[in-house]
């Protein structure tokens, strides 16, 4: 028998993720979509922010390699760090397991996103063709309803995908935090790992070739070790 | 449009209310992103507001070609497209020929997107989101963090639409001479190095908060960073880091849920 209260509590997080989603590309790109603010925005509407900026400080690290270069096939970060941030502010305790395992179902789902973002460019095409005509003779509506129905195609697309990735993954992450093993710090070491090695590389792809970068690196290094030894 | 309202001529200056309605459309410009079009028909969509202003207003056959014309496939950095839509717009009310906008058009899709790329997305984005998780790690409170992410990267990202909107329109088939602009020429560079800078401070700082309290395990972890990082550049263009997490992850789930 479905269960009508759980749906309704599922309503607000879809349309967090169909808004982040719609900002990845189509509307406004004001970077809202950007892990640390998707998923502080899904830990808010749980009612433990705290708990969201941390995973998206872990997931922000890991996106810093993955920017929207043009026609590039890039994952989708919004409704993905709705879910992880949603995932892991279930948990304010933060048990063993809940951080790589909020990780893992944000990661999943950035990488459906990234699918059916291409499903919807290539949907967008479609339309457009059979628009073709009326685009050539310079119909104004044709124009105008093209470009409002892919965002509302984009907005459905991020909705739905955040409604089926919670409602799939925060039950199967449940289950598994309860059979979790391993020691929380060893958890929450494994992923800050991965992710600040993600982000030391991605940084390397990014600066290497401005001239004089590789010392302000280094430079920053020594001062962001020094400050962490200090506090 | 009535005909008390329809411009007979055609204007110096875009009206502020159409200037508004540009820029609000500029927000949605990739709206119909396709990978036949690209950003074409959002150009039309961004442009149509100040087709409105060519004499007849938007029932006669020269808005028509107009808008045909500015839907046509066109690519650039969807900030910088704000150029190509200001000065398109000024082209088109100063009555320029076709042909000769058609070839404007596709001059100007290599330049604004090659510069936006390296400006924005490799640039002022990372710059700022590392800015942020630089924040973070300082134990700045969630509001502070994503309330400074947001307002620094957004005065740049509206600074630069406002820019190019304003700059389009001003220079027209002319604004070739504008992107030699000091901020496009050399602020990829500039910031690449603070950019650079900061990922050195928010790496170690933010992966000391999330980590948490007790240090036992941190300089452990900075070895395998180091070593991670390196693995990753090293597989550059034959895996993505990210997935190389997904699949570690999965990896180290599943040993800690079976074991």
């Amino acid at each position: 028998m479905i269960d009508w209260s759980h749906l309704v509590e599922l309503i607000p997080l879809a349309l967090l993720g169909g808004i982040l989603g719609l900002d990845v590309v189509s509307f406004p790109q004001a970077m809202i979509s950007r892990p640390l603010v998707a998923s502080t925005m899904a830990g808010a509407l749980i009612g433990e922010a705290p708990s969201g900026l941390l995973l998206g400080a872990a997931l922000e690290l890991i996106a810093l390699e993955t920017l929207p270069f043009g026609a590039s096939r890039y994952p989708e970060w919004g409704s993905a760090s709705v879910v992880g941030g949603a995932i892991f502010a279930t948990y304010p305790s933060h048990p063993a397991g809940s951080m790589p395992l909020a990780a893992l179902a944000a990661l999943a789902t950035t990488w459906v996103g990234g699918w059916t973002m291409v499903k919807l460019r290539q949907r967008n095409a479609v339309w457009a063709g059979q628009k073709r005509e009326a685009l050539e003779a310079g119909a104004r509506g044709s124009v105008v309803s093209l470009q409002l129905r892919g965002m509302t195609a984009d907005f459905v697309r991020g909705a739905a995908l955040t409604v089926v990735a919670y409602a799939i993954l925060a039950p199967l992450a449940a289950r598994c935090i309860a059979l979790w093993s391993a020691d929380a710090r060893i958890s929450r070491c494994v992923i800050v790992t991965l992710a600040a090695s993600v982000a030391g590389g991605a940084a390397w792809k990014l600066f290497h070739s401005t001239a004089g970068a590789r010392w302000f690196f280094v430079g920053g290094l020594a001062i962001g070790l020094f400050m962490l030894f200090l506090r | 449009m009535t005909a008390a309202t329809i411009p007979a001529t055609r204007p110096r200056e875009l009206p502020f209310s159409t200037r508004v309605g540009i820029f609000i459309r500029l927000l949605a410009i990739q709206g119909a992103w396709n990978y036949e079009t690209l950003l074409g028909n959002g150009i039309g969509f961004c442009i149509e507001p100040a087709l409105r202003l060519l004499p007849g207003g938007r029932h006669t056959p020269e808005f028509h070609a107009a808008l045909a014309r500015e839907s046509k496939y066109f690519n650039a950095h969807p900030y910088l497209a704000s150029v190509a839509v200001g000065a398109l717009a000024r082209a088109e009310l100063d009555g320029e020929p076709p042909e000769r906008i058609e070839r404007f058009r596709t001059a100007l899709c290599g330049p604004l997107g090659s510069v936006g790329d390296r400006l924005v997305w490799a640039g002022w984005l990372p710059f700022c989101s590392l800015l942020s998780l630089a924040l973070f790690g300082l134990g700045a409170r969630a509001i502070a963090v994503v309330g400074f992410f947001l307002l620094v990267y957004n005065a740049g990202h509206f600074a630069l639409r406002v820019w190019g909107l304003n700059t389009g329109w001003s220079h027209g088939l002319r604004v070739a001479s504008a992107l030699g602009n000091p901020v496009l020429r050399r602020g990829p560079q500039q910031i690449g190095r603070l950019a650079a800078l900061a990922t050195g401070i928010a790496i170690p700082l933010a992966l000391g908060r999330i980590i948490g309290p007790g240090r036992s395990l941190l300089g452990l972890v900075l070895v395998a960073v180091a070593l991670g990082a390196t693995v990753i550049v090293r597989l550059q263009g034959r895996f993505e880091g990210w997935r190389m997490s997904l699949v570690l992850l999965a990896a180290f789930s599943l040993f800690a849920v079976l074991r």
